[in-house]
């Protein structure tokens, strides 16, 4: 078995809300190993990137984040304190987020920013750390990386932002990356040159790369593996292969019918969509998050909560109670053309 | 950066003439001003010398031009009572003026960046709630009172500190406190609103994910844009404490500017509170250009501009 | 399509259907914050003071009688202390209480009438280069830069020392010299309110300009302006106080609390409470002048707490 990176068992978060308590993730497992791309994906507020910021503890300071299990490279991260933990943020693990717009401090150079983590992080001189920024500013792809490297955030552009920011997690050498929607702020050309790079470098350092989106089209081509998220949960997990060719969860298949397929995809026809509203996380809830809006929902859905079932392929998990059953069915509902 | 500087100079001139417009038709608010000068009651001749000597005679745009080109060159024409050149009498005083205004700005800043920077760490903590208790009860208390109430208790009841006059650092004590204390308030809410909004910006979490230390990211990434207001701010009340020293300086009788312009006030000496007037406007325009520069320096995305 | 109009998806709630009225919010969020609440209290109390100081006052507040001079109040003990004077009285012999109750008067008239002639000049002003903004706004600024050039007590000190020093020479001084403030607020209310929508929206409607400011704009910056006018009442007492403690402010035998400190001010070492009281009772009023304002502002507008 490869080298495991990192384990989350049983992660939950909870935020206080002027209504209550909001349950934003309800037990979520999965895990990483050397070389993996695990991608994440679910719709906005599902709870993804709160499960990002919660392995690096960078929850906003009301949250409440409670695990069963919370390991990186082999170190229990529940029970270290707020020093150690900040000796592997930056180093160990690294984050790249949504908004290269922001992400970066427009009172300091690039260079600056750069070299600021490895400083914080090992015993090298300024010398070597501007060396290393230099390198992997070139190997993120922006030319003139010695003259980009004495600029200030604002004369760079979102795309070149977004690498600033992939060097910077790459300065300290992590065993672990978490993108988060690095590429949702970007233009549609510069997306798919943002991600080539991260699936590129995490190839080249192997890395475990935990990348969080909602493009689909993306997971198909990167993902070693994909975890599905819906309202907190985990609906579906396995191999990319798995997932791709024999979606268990009508989650599952509803967003794989939104991906237009060149060449399958008639011009002019309706995409899939899938109807309906996200529920409210906030206070207790019973049964299948997923059946007010699923198609083949029946009242014992609703009447218990479902657990994760194994599904054909060897850890392909799925969190539906007629899964099996599902290839045959025809829709309880019948769905809403859309317009 | 050029082109913005020459911009705001030239801003900077326009309200200078504008305010000197206005200082020089304060002469005639009152009427005559060689009446005003000879006092009640003078003979008709001596009057009439005065408003020779002084030029009253004159149609008013061609004594405006002249005192205006005067001032230009730093002359300010003669003191009504003291005989002898304003701009001399300015100059000797300003100094002590500016370093009292010095003392209570930086009184001010002292006290209210660490208190609004703990204030925004820990929001709706003790501490929190102590600094907005300082800023409310500062802005509610009268200078003047405050000054008298610090003359009786650290002057009288416990001799900590000399009451009037300008010799030692000493004196600069108690009237740097009175002066300062009301921007404190001010200063204090503008670093705890910044240090809040910096705190919850994405570039803050991207230091925090760099496993910066707390102290890293409050004062290397927080503080630095959080001050970038409150710089800004710090500047335009300098200039409001050295007009407001006026209070402060008669109660502890220091020998500044205010102390001056009280002066000549009570002696209605027009040239002398003209020119003062005048002075301070372009110190004033002169610090909210400086704070501009300094925004400039501090924030590089204003710099291209 | 029905779903997205409720707060969130799922079966609402008793409290969602009957949800509170924004007034009954607004009821519940003033009763909720204490600083509104006192410093309304304290400035009804004041303002009580004022309107019934003839019934309060227990002595005429002109009244000298040297014979009884500087008692001090009654917390002093001592053989002069007497319950005819509960605060004592100055140096010409008149009682303090009434003085103080009757230098309310002063304070809140200079206060709420320099607030009015000044809020007229700067929400003109704000308005009128926040809406149309461009070159009447440069102008705008320009004069607002020129006042906040002109130091507002020397100046203030100057003309009262050249006009000759009266109530409403004070009044009027004070007014024409801190309408910046007003004026800043406004503009930049203003130019917020100008790029909404319903503002094109009536300007496509073919409204007249004026219709805009009066209907459109004017109800939309009116919290901001309420607390601008609290801030710069006080400020107008403090500035008044201040000018009368210098003696060119209001003229003696009126009593003003500023004029009050300004008389004592020899006696203090002497006799610190001739200065302490009517110290206090100006930042009583300042105080409580400002929590109101700090209050409406967090009531009205919870998100620019700070």
């Amino acid at each position: 078995m490869s080298e495991r990176i990192l384990t989350v068992d049983n992660l939950r978060v909870d935020l206080p809300v002027p209504a209550g308590t909001l349950h934003a993730v309800q037990g979520v497992s999965f895990h990483v190993d050397r070389g993996e791309t695990v991608c994440i994906v679910g719709e906005s507020g599902c709870g993804k990137t709160l499960t990002a910021l919660a392995v690096m503890d960078l929850l906003p300071a009301r949250a409440r984040r409670t695990a069963q299990r919370l390991e990186l490279a082999g170190r229990d991260m529940l029970s270290i304190g707020e020093r150690a933990m900040a000796d592997i943020r930056g180093a160990r693990a690294a984050m790249i987020f949504q908004e290269p717009m922001t992400s970066l401090n427009p009172a300091y150079t690039i260079g600056n920013q750069l070299e600021e983590a490895l400083l914080r992080h090992s015993r090298v001189s300024r010398r070597q750390a501007r060396a290393r920024a230099v390198y992997l500013l070139e190997r993120v792809g922006i030319t003139a990386a010695a003259s980009r490297f004495k600029q200030y955030p604002h004369q760079l552009s979102g795309g070149l932002r977004q690498r600033v920011m992939i060097a910077m997690a790459l300065m300290c050498g992590p065993s672990l990356i978490l993108a988060d929607e690095p590429t949702t702020a970007l233009d549609v050309t510069i997306q798919a040159q943002i991600l080539h790079l991260l699936a590129e470098l995490q190839r080249e350092f192997a890395t475990g790369l935990v990348l969080i989106t909602h493009d689909l089209g993306v997971v198909a081509r990167i993902a070693t593996r994909v975890v599905v998220m819906y309202a907190g949960e985990v609906v579906e997990t396995g191999t990319a292969a798995a997932i791709f060719s024999r979606p268990a969860h009508p989650y599952t298949r509803g967003l794989i019918a939104c991906i237009p397929v060149p060449g399958r995809t008639r011009r002019g026809a309706a995409l899939g969509t899938i109807p309906g509203m996200v529920p409210s996380l906030v206070g207790k809830s019973i049964g299948c998050h997923f059946a007010s809006r699923c198609d083949y929902a029946i009242d014992a859905c609703r009447s218990a909560d479902v657990t994760l079932e194994a599904a054909r392929d060897a850890g392909h998990l799925v969190r539906c109670i007629r899964h099996a059953e599902l290839p045959a069915l025809a829709p309880t509902r019948v769905a809403e053309a859309a317009p | 950066m050029l082109a913005f500087t020459v911009k705001r100079l030239g801003v900077a001139l326009l309200v200078a003439l504008t305010v000197s417009l206005i200082t020089f038709s304060m002469i005639y608010v009152s009427g005559d001003p060689a009446i005003a000068i000879a006092g009640e009651g003078a003979r008709a001749s001596d009057i009439e010398a005065i408003r020779k000597f002084y030029g009253f005679d004159r149609p008013i745009i061609v004594q405006y031009v002249d005192w205006l080109a005067g001032a230009l060159r730093g002359d300010f024409g003669r003191s009504f009572t003291l005989r002898q050149p304003v701009a001399d009498i300015i100059f000797a005083r300003l100094p002590v003026t500016i370093l009292l205004g010095a003392a209570a700005i930086g009184f001010a800043l002292v006290l209210a960046i660490p208190l609004g920077v703990l204030a925004a760490v820990r929001p709706n903590s003790m501490l929190d709630r102590f600094a907005l208790t300082v800023a409310v009860v500062g802005q509610a208390m009268p200078t003047f009172w405050f000054a008298l109430t610090l003359i009786l208790w650290l002057g009288v009841t416990w001799r900590l500190l000399p009451i009037t006059g300008s010799d030692t650092w000493q004196h600069f004590v108690m009237p740097a406190i009175a002066l300062g204390y009301f921007v404190t308030p001010a200063v204090m809410r503008l670093t705890r609103a910044g240090v809040l909004e910096v705190l919850a910006s994405d570039y803050i979490r991207t230091a925090r994910a760099k496993g910066l230390r707390p102290p890293t990211v409050l004062f290397k990434h927080a503080l630095r844009n959080a001050i970038i207001p409150v710089v800004s701010l710090a500047a335009v009340q300098f200039g409001f404490m050295l007009g407001g020293s006026i209070v402060i300086e008669t109660i502890f009788q220091i020998n500044g500017l205010g102390y001056l312009a009280w002066e000549s006030i009570q002696r209605k000496d027009l040239p002398t509170m003209q020119a003062i007037v005048l002075v301070l406007a372009v110190i004033y325009v002169l610090l909210t250009l400086l704070a501009d520069l300094l925004n400039a320096f501090l924030d590089p995305r204003l710099r291209a501009a | 399509m029905t779903q997205a109009a409720l707060p969130r998806a799922g079966i609402p709630t008793a409290a969602d259907i009957l949800a509170p009225s924004p007034g009954v919010l607004l009821r519940r969020r003033i009763l909720r914050h204490w600083g509104l609440l006192i410093g309304g209290t304290i400035l009804a109390v004041i303002v009580l003071m004022a309107l019934l100081a003839p019934l309060i006052a227990p002595h005429d507040p002109y009244d000298q009688d040297l014979a009884r001079k500087l008692i001090p109040p009654i917390w002093h003990g001592g053989a002069k202390v007497t319950w005819a004077h509960p605060l004592g009285t100055d140096q010409l012999g008149r009682d303090y209480l009434s003085r103080l109750v009757y230098g309310a008067r002063i304070s809140l008239l200079i206060g709420v009438s320099a607030m009015l002639i000044s809020g007229v000049i700067g929400t003109v002003l704000g308005v009128i280069a926040g809406y149309f903004g461009g070159r009447v706004d440069m102008l705008v600024s320009f004069i607002v830069t020129t006042r906040l050039s002109m130091p507002v007590v020397l100046v203030a000190l100057a003309v009262v020392s050249i006009v000759g020093s009266s109530l409403t020479v004070v009044i009027w001084v004070l007014g024409l010299l801190i309408w910046d403030r007003f004026a800043v607020v406004m503009r930049s209310a203003t130019q917020q309110i100008r790029a909404r929508e319903f503002i094109t929206a009536a300007q496509a409607l073919g409204c007249s300009t004026p219709r805009i400011l009066l209907t459109e704009v004017a109800p939309n910056v009116l919290n901001h302006l309420i607390v601008v006018a609290t801030l710069e009442m006080a400020h107008a007492i403090l500035l008044e106080a201040a000018l009368s403690f210098l003696g060119l402010g209001v003229q003696p035998p009126t009593p003003s609390w500023g004029l009050m400190v300004s008389e004592a001010k020899g006696l203090m070492f002497f006799d610190p409470w001739l200065i302490t009281i009517p110290g206090i009772a100006l930042f009583a009023l300042v105080l409580a002048i400002n929590m109101l304002g700090d209050g409406l502002r967090d009531v009205t507008a919870p998100e620019n707490r700070g």
